[in-house]
């Protein structure tokens, strides 16, 4: 197959510049199998992070024409004609070359009140399979970190990281809010101080994920949904203030035997 | 000197951030210790994202028959009977109580329809018995060991690679020495105790599942440090991985395809695992489809069908048909499931392998076969160490998951690594924080060997004419591929064995380019000397062994020999450094209790 030419940005947090390098290219290969090529050859100091190279760690998010993709599922062959660029994600600060700095996530997963279950009934908790799927979806989660790369709220305003945690932990939150053993509630804490406001439902999360959660539809939304019942519904404030939220229906079901 | 590197102080030092790593850090938290994790990549994105099919424990959610000893029983046969005992009999009994302590901590396995936790069928296990979440079971396991963790405020240094273990003047040890990959600056540890959980080997391979990480290290540090390798000749090699397009040849297809029904056969349509039925499973394994097809909706109506005898035996079939000419156009064989199950089904079932293939090789896996054939996948070979404990011979030094050796014996069935993690991982924990409290723990690092370990890595850049790293790790991983894979001939380990002297001098060459920070082709020429060192135990071991035994099949000794069934051959080097001779030695296996060989006994 004819060569490719590669324009990949190249330098540290000080400043850098897009290097452009001709590559070979074969049947079948993906975006990362070039940039090896291109470490293995000419430049071995070119950093790039990966781990699995099937789609399941989520590590080499980078943006490649543009766009925030996994390096190692997007297809040489699917790109259109023309020299491919590749770029580090954008809201991130940039480590060296293609690899960023995402200890913002990590620090935000610091945050995350954990699971409150109750008890472990003899043999194991009940839960059924229909309970279980909503916060399965969000457990696809691969953590590449691309909804947060392309959400506007942190890329376009650096300082909106100081008080926004991003659609990865609103899924988060969504996944343990409708998790059937959690008795915790996060719900003052994802207005207050996650800003689950500052989403405006723009859906570029979803578009990006490549384990196509529906992160906007089954996650914000509802969560949106949850913590307005939660602080303008003058019941619920009432109810508790007076006791604990619990998640009656589902908690009792967990403990419950087996029909 | 001393004072000029970053320098940290743990009680519990862990050493990988699998779930082996995880569950041990878990543990000594538990027990009140400052505990440190580190890893050579983020946090989450370990070797255990890509374990798929599930987690074996015998819980009889599904099959009511099943318990710990049929587990014990399944585990020995499939490890051909080389496997630690009591390593064995712990996983059997304690795994049930690990998964369910997984659902405490947030995890959200697949449900029965009386909501307990789903089991599906694996190769080589009598009952259904894997816990799972479709087929991204690893992933659910690491992110729910990770958040649990990372609940507990545990610190965790991420893209931090150890370099080597570090004694104390008695031997014990006593931290050890890593540099950070972002800058390139180099840190000690001083810990009372380490934990290794470095998981795998397998990138020495070139056709293998295994991701960069898959070096060794942890193997290779503790050989250095004075413990014993043992079995390291034993490497399974996955009856399915991808050969097409070969950008993503080796990559893995879950043996959940074949748990759920789908099946192999060669170019001329033949069901061919029908041919391979070894006498030790005949009396369980199907004579016909038809039996085999009643077996998927009802386990008493047939046997099992032979498409889920062990992967070793699985392996050698496929290689043998692709051998005899019955292979397809890409040198694999095709698993199928598009005619057996409908698209609904699969789609549901195996989520990740429909995307894989869409996206990557561009096959709808609804309806049309998938072109498989084997890829380096485990490593049964590792530390050896006290089952109960995890203690290696090393005072101070625990070995967890892949890198510990003995629980598997010379074949791992599918679905008992991910329960392996958590089960020692547990254990080391407690064995680690055992040793603490007992007062042994060493207290001062030799800072003559940091040093020596720092001069070393830094060794390459002071080279301006030298070999690329890349070109070594190239020919090192075609080389191996070629004379140590899974099929071996004397000739060709012995082959092995001269060129991998010439690897060594290659690795005291190379040369690097750029600067210390993040810079991939000097973290590669830190890698390869634990490569090495991995590298010559397997070929040494291979050499040995003549005879066939699960993941070691010797062309020129095809049949297993009783006579090799009695020890593991353990290895040490004279030196400590990663050039230094190897010494291998035969290590009797652990004497089996009465009561578990009564269990193996029982043909039913």
């Amino acid at each position: 197959m004819a060569d490719v030419t590669m324009r990949i940005w190249r330098g540290d947090a000080s400043g850098g510049d897009f290097e452009n390098y001709s590559v070979e290219q074969n049947e079948g290969e993906v975006v990362l199998d070039v940039i090896h090529r291109i470490q293995a050859t000419e430049a071995p100091d070119l950093a790039c992070r990966w781990n699995c190279k099937a789609g399941k760690c989520g590590s080499c998010a980078a943006e490649i024409n543009g766009k925030p993709r996994l390096m190692c599922m997007t297809r040489m062959d699917q790109l259109p004609e023309g020299p491919v660029t590749v770029t580090p994600m954008k809201t991130f600060p940039i480590i060296r070359d293609l690899v960023t700095d995402v200890s913002f996530n990590f620090e935000q997963a610091k945050k995350v009140p954990a699971l409150m279950p109750p008890p472990m009934p003899e043999g194991g908790y009940i839960m059924f399979q229909e309970d279980v799927e909503r916060g399965q979806e969000f457990r696809k989660c691969i953590e590449c970190f691309m909804c947060q790369d392309v959400c506007h709220v942190i890329r376009d305003h650096e300082a909106n990281k100081l008080h926004y945690s991003g659609p990865r932990f609103f899924i988060r939150y969504a996944e343990l809010e409708m998790h059937p053993l959690d008795m915790n509630d996060r719900r003052d804490l994802v207005r207050e101080e996650m800003g689950l406001g500052y989403c405006n439902i723009t859906k570029c999360c979803t578009e990006v994920c490549p384990e196509h959660i529906k992160i906007t539809d089954n996650a914000i939304i509802p969560l949106k949904e949850r913590v307005v019942d939660a602080h303008y519904d003058p019941v619920a404030w009432l109810g508790r203030k007076i006791r604990r939220k619990t998640k009656t229906s589902a908690a009792d079901a967990a403990v419950q035997p087996a029909p | 000197m001393t004072s000029s590197y970053e320098h940290h102080d743990y009680d519990v030092l862990i050493i990988g951030a699998g779930g082996a790593g995880l569950r041990a850090a878990i543990e000594a938290k538990q027990r009140g210790l400052k505990v440190g994790i580190i890893t050579k990549s983020l946090l989450g994105k370990a070797h255990t994202v890509m374990a798929e099919g599930g987690m074996a424990a015998a819980m009889g959610n599904v099959s009511a028959e099943d318990n710990w000893q049929v587990h014990f029983r399944d585990t020995m046969r499939g490890g051909k009977f080389l496997n630690n005992n009591r390593m064995a009999e712990l996983h059997a009994k304690e795994s049930p109580d690990r998964v369910r302590e997984l659902e405490q901590w947030g995890a959200l396995f697949d449900r029965t329809k009386e909501g307990k936790i789903l089991q599906r069928d694996f190769g080589g296990h009598r009952y259904a018995r894997l816990a799972h979440v479709g087929d991204r079971t690893g992933l659910e396991l690491i992110r729910t060991l990770q958040q649990k963790v990372v609940s507990m405020d545990t610190d965790v240094f991420m893209e931090c690679k150890v370099l080597k273990l570090v004694h104390d003047e008695n031997g014990r040890i006593a931290g050890c020495v890593a540099y950070w990959r972002p800058t390139g600056e180099f840190v000690t540890f001083s810990a009372k105790a380490i934990i290794l959980a470095t998981g795998g080997a397998g990138k020495s391979w070139k056709f293998t599942s295994n991701s960069w990480e898959g070096t060794g290290d942890g193997h290779a540090m503790a050989l250095w440090a004075g413990a014993q390798l043992i079995d390291m000749e034993c490497i399974q090699f996955h009856p399915t991985g991808m050969v097409w397009p070969l950008s993503v040849r080796g990559l893995l297809v879950t043996e959940g395809v074949r748990g759920d029904g789908g099946v192999l056969r060669n170019s001329e349509g033949q069901r061919f695992m029908f041919n391979y039925v070894a006498p030790m499973f005949r009396d369980e394994t199907a004579e016909s489809e038809e039996e085999g097809d009643k077996w998927y909706d009802d386990h008493a109506a047939g046997r099992r069908p032979p498409e889920l005898l062990p992967r070793d035996e699985v392996a050698r079939a496929i290689n043998s048909e692709v051998k005899a000419g019955r292979g397809t156009p890409h040198g694999g064989v095709y698993l199928d499931i598009a005619s057996r199950r409908t698209p609904e089904f699969i789609r549901r079932r195996l989520p990740s392998m429909y995307h894989q293939f869409m996206e990557l090789a561009g096959v709808d896996i609804t309806s049309e076969p998938m072109e498989i054939g084997p890829t380096c996948h485990y490593i049964m070979g590792g530390v050896k160490v006290d089952a109960d404990s995890a203690a290696t011979l090393v005072p101070g030094l625990f070995a967890a998951g892949e890198c510990a050796g003995g629980m598997h014996g010379a074949n791992r069935l599918g679905g008992n690594s991910l329960s392996d993690l958590v089960v020692f991982g547990r254990r080391a924990g407690m064995g680690a924080a055992d040793y603490i409290e007992s007062g042994q723990a060493a207290t001062s690092l030799d800072m003559s060997e940091v040093e020596e370990a720092v001069q070393e890595a830094l060794a390459p850049f002071d080279r301006t004419e030298g070999e690329n790293p890349y070109d070594i790790q190239r020919d090192l991983q075609e080389m191996m591929q070629l004379n140590v894979g899974i099929i071996r001939t004397a000739g060709e380990i012995e082959d092995a064995i001269t060129q991998l002297e010439t690897f060594t001098d290659r690795v005291k060459n190379i040369a690097v380019k750029g600067g210390r920070a993040y810079n991939p082709g000097w973290n590669l020429a830190t890698d390869l000397p634990a490569m090495l060192t991995v590298c010559k135990t397997v070929a040494r071991g291979a050499s040995l062994r003549k005879e066939s035994r699960g993941g070691h099949t010797r062309e020129d000794f095809p049949k297993a020999d009783p006579e090799f069934a009695k020890f593991n051959f353990a290895h040490t080097t004279s030196g400590g450094n990663w050039d230094s001779e190897i010494v291998t030695v035969e290590s009797p296996l652990l004497p089996m209790p009465d009561e578990l060989k009564a269990l193996l006994e029982e043909t039913k």
